[in-house]
């Protein structure tokens, strides 16, 4: 039985792949059909087979296995299926199955390129429900990229917009880094447990929390979660990943993907748990995210911008309650809370996605300053847009009243903590929570009431505005159904579904006797239910006055939102890093060749500096005789006279009186054949000298003036006395003995006399060989330089 | 003598390198000729000066002077015959195509 499972789980995990791969051969071949249908069929496989784990889980039962991928690294494909994944599994497979059927409708299937887009959505499904699934880390970073390239490729679906460019280059700049960062934070937790299994992580963080990696590790990690989860300050790329099809909007940026970070931090709740750092870190972002979002929400005049910042504002919700239930052994109902609300948000969120959708698609506009007044010509869609909002905002008779309660109550038990200076500034966590409640409430009724209240005016709209059909509406009355559903019957998905992954959340705290998992819709009268009745009360009459003192946003300077910092980050990264290759990429030569110079003596004089090895022996030095002290006077004098001449001819003929002096000095030294052959080469490359520079003009002036010449006299001279101390240090140490006694033995060895000549042609033949190919390919080179002006500038 | 024959080859580089930096393509071509000049001493230099009788084998108990230095500088000095052929002959054609010897007149096309 369990291997039956194991097996059709890989499969199950492979599916969306797979199917990816016949996507485009369905759309090309089955024209007739929109290529949607097709699809439907995987995420709602998934999510039946999840369906049916639920009692194996539900009964604390876990699945594991792994498949050798690269072995000899340790990187296997390993699953791990305990509660919080399957509770993913179902989110992503279950909402995937409605948003790709709403898909269906809204997707014209003669104006767009369907193959593209359904190919990016199962990848995207597939990676999503990879990062739900593995317990080996480095699968789970691979997956986690995967969701970032869909997500790219997704939000740019309409490439011919400016727009959708930008918001997908952005969205995909800030999630890398984020990835980036949470790679090298799950290597450093690897590092400090020597394992790369997550769940043998968990099981060492006892080990973690001691050791010195643990701050930095858990920064990272937390930097990949919130860049992913969009929490403040790098949310600013969900707003602009609106410009995605609606359907995408639904389902990567309300219900999965920004859900990826959320999984992160409550995968890893077990590991960094129970200390301070954590607790704020993830508490703060979470708060903050959930005020800011709110407040930005209200402001929006496109549907989907307001919507996108709900969704930042609520993934800050879910955000602080995982901060709060770390301190788990007190306050375990903030996990319940955290859990229950990341599957109604998805519901509710979900909902409003296709229901804004419905009415962009059904009048041209999402504006709300346009829009109103369609109540009576959209009913079914207005009822959903309530039953959404509603939720959203928190009130009876819907699930998000239910989520809201158990979040009062997270934030009331957490500051009535002892812990983590919370006595001191716990009292501000519910504070915050009720004034970011009351904005959502405020947003939730602008969404209702200013896109469907109101008068009527068709000249508003483009198009005739009418009901949506049926099947664009049955994914949004399918979740707006369970919306109510979970209000009334909590305890099905709470004792199915969080009870599990609450136990693999805090796995210390079951044998502690258990926790509360009993959601009841009504407490009595509790601090709770005044809270919410204060957030409906203040929060209507704020809607009310709003006009009066919508005046507020226009106080906040651009200058200091993040977009603008964003934008003009990389306007300005851009011009620093073009600013400083101009000031070194001159494309003169002669600048190069001082760099490579200068680099030579520093590095190679401040070794010699630095480890102050500069000796000077002389002791084995040959006899010095009156005229070859003659002969390197002449050679000096030639050398300063081409340094300093403004004649060519000189120039070449005193090069040419070096090369001749060089060959006497071989003759001194006793090496007859090196004599030879640089009187022939020195006379040969004189007459080309004169032969070539026949035909180019005088030397003219140097231009660039004094300082300049200076400047290559310095280097040109520290080159010069650093190659003598070289020289003159390397004689006075030599290291080993010569070798060259073996070649004297060239007679008797090669029958040669000459032993240079044996050398080169017998003991190292072979370089004389790859010689004689350097001379060719210069010959043809110097004749196909001449013979063959082809290409002309000019084309002539 | 090696002592000498180290000044020389420094003032060989340092003519040689001053030579490189110029703007000129004759200058800079005479600088690695006297780069290469330099070199080919400093080789043979650095196996010891007047140890002993040419690498010519006469027979015992003779010393000779060390032959793989020169075997390499025979090899160098054909290589760089060949180098600086070809690097005459470069030169000759742009300044035919370009009408310039002037090596920072050099600069690429505007669009590149």
């Amino acid at each position: 039985m369990k291997g039956d499972h194991l097996l059709l789980l890989y499969f199950t995990l492979l599916v969306p792949f797979l199917f990816a791969l016949l996507v485009p051969l369905l759309y090309r071949y089955m024209p007739r059909i929109h290529t949607g249908w097709f699809v439907l069929v995987v995420p709602t496989g998934i999510f039946i087979y999840m369906i049916n784990l639920i009692p194996i889980i539900a009964k604390g039962e876990k699945l594991v296995n792994s498949v050798p991928w690269i072995p000899t690294l340790g990187i296997n494909y390993s699953t791990y299926v305990d509660g919080l994944t399957l509770l993913f599994g179902l989110l992503i497979s279950g909402i995937g199955a409605l948003v790709v059927l709403y898909s269906i409708y809204y997707m014209s299937k003669q104006r767009e390129a369907l193959h593209n887009f359904y190919v990016y959505l199962l990848i995207f499904m597939g990676a999503m429900l990879g990062i739900a699934f593995s317990d080996n880390i480095f699968i789970l970073y691979m997956f986690w990229e995967l969701t970032s390239i869909a997500s790219f490729l997704l939000i740019a679906y309409w490439y011919q917009r400016k727009q959708s460019r930008y918001g997908a280059q952005k969205s995909l700049i800030i999630t890398v880094i984020g990835g980036l960062a949470l790679l090298a934070g799950l290597i450093l937790l690897s590092i400090m447990t020597n394992t790369f299994s997550i769940r043998e992580m968990i099981e060492a963080d006892q080990m973690i929390v001691k050791h010195q990696l643990f701050l930095p590790s858990m920064l990272l990690i937390l930097l990949g979660a919130f860049t992913k989860s969009a929490q403040f300050p790098f949310h600013i790329w969900l707003p602009d990943a609106m410009e995605a099809p609606t359907p995408i909007s639904a389902y990567l940026h309300s219900a999965t993907m920004v859900k990826a970070g959320i999984y992160l931090v409550a995968r890893f709740t077990p590991v960094f748990s129970g200390t301070i750092e954590w607790f704020w870190l993830v508490t703060g972002t979470g708060m903050i995210t959930l005020l800011w979002g709110s407040f930005s929400a209200v402001k929006q005049n496109d549907l989907k911008a307001m919507l996108a910042f709900s969704t930042i504002s609520q993934l800050g919700l879910i955000m602080c309650l995982l901060g709060i239930g770390s301190a788990s052994l007190y306050a375990s109902t903030a996990i319940l809370a955290a859990l229950f609300h990341l599957i109604n948000h998805s519901t509710f969120k979900g909902c409003l996605f296709m229901v804004v959708g419905i009415v962009d698609h059904e009048t041209g506009t999402r504006d709300i300053r346009r829009l109103g007044g369609l109540m009576n010509i959209m009913p079914i869609t207005f009822t959903l847009m309530i039953i959404g909002s509603f939720s959203m905002a928190g009130l009876p008779p819907f699930n998000g009243f239910l989520s809201k309660e158990l979040f009062f109550t997270g934030v009331l038990e957490a500051a009535r903590l002892n812990i983590f200076h919370l006595e001191t500034w716990g009292i501000l966590l519910p504070i915050l929570a009720w004034i970011a409640s009351i904005f959502t409430f405020i947003y939730s009724m602008i969404l209702v009431l200013k896109t469907f209240t109101g008068k009527y005016k068709p000249n508003k709209y483009e198009k005739k505005v009418h009901e949506a059909p049926l099947g664009m509406l049955i994914s949004p009355i399918f979740l707006a159904s369970l919306v109510i559903l979970f209000f009334f019957f909590p305890n099905i998905i709470s004792n199915n579904l969080l009870q599990p992954a609450m136990k693999a959340i805090l796995p210390g705290l079951l044998e502690g006797g258990g926790f509360e998992n009993n959601i009841k819709i009504w407490h009595g009268w509790t601090t709770e239910v005044f809270m919410t009745l204060g957030v409906a009360v203040v929060g209507m009459l704020l809607y009310i006055s709003f006009p009066k003192w919508s005046g507020i946003y226009e106080y906040l300077p651009e200058k200091i939102s993040f977009n603008y910092i964003y934008d003009r980050g990389l306007v300005g990264m851009e011009k620093l890093a073009a600013k400083i290759t101009k000031t070194y990429m001159t494309g003169i030569v002669r600048d190069y060749l001082l760099y490579i110079f200068i680099f030579f003596v520093v590095v190679v004089g401040g070794s010699m500096v630095l480890l102050n090895n500069f000796t000077f022996n002389p002791s084995g030095n040959g006899p010095v005789s009156a005229y070859e002290v003659v002969l390197i006077l002449v050679i000096i004098g030639a050398a300063v006279l081409v340094m300093l001449t403004k004649s060519r001819l000189t120039a070449v003929i005193g090069v040419g009186v070096i090369g001749f002096v060089v060959a006497m000095f071989f003759v001194i030294f006793r090496a007859p054949d090196l004599a030879l052959t640089q009187l022939v080469v020195e006379t040969v490359t004189v007459a080309l000298f004169l032969l070539c520079f026949y035909h180019l003009p005088e030397l003219g002036r140097e231009t660039g003036g004094v300082g300049l010449r200076a400047a290559n006299l310095i280097v040109s001279l520290g080159v010069g006395v650093l190659v003598t101390l070289l020289a003159l240090t390397a004689q006075s140490n030599p290291l080993v003995d010569p070798i060259s006694t073996f070649f004297e033995n060239s007679y008797q060895l090669a029958g040669a006399r000459n032993i240079v000549n044996a050398i080169l042609v017998d003991f190292r033949g072979f370089d004389t060989m790859l010689e004689i190919l350097v001379l060719s390919i210069a010959g043809l080179g110097v004749y196909s330089l001449i013979k063959l002006p082809l290409a002309r500038r000019d084309n002539k | 003598m090696e002592t000498l024959m180290a000044l020389l080859i420094g003032v060989l580089f340092t003519v040689g390198v001053f030579l490189l930096l110029s703007k000129n393509f004759l200058k800079i071509i005479l600088g690695t000729s006297i780069l290469a000049h330099g070199t080919h001493l400093l080789i043979i230099t650095m196996g010891g000066l007047k140890k002993g009788m040419p690498p010519i084998v006469r027979g015992e108990n003779v010393s000779y002077t060390d032959p793989l230095p020169q075997a390499l500088i025979l090899t160098a000095i054909v290589i760089n015959f060949a180098v600086t052929a070809f690097f005459l002959v470069l030169a000759y054609r742009s300044y035919q195509e370009l009408g310039t010897d002037n090596i920072d007149k050099l600069r690429g096309i505007a669009d590149e």
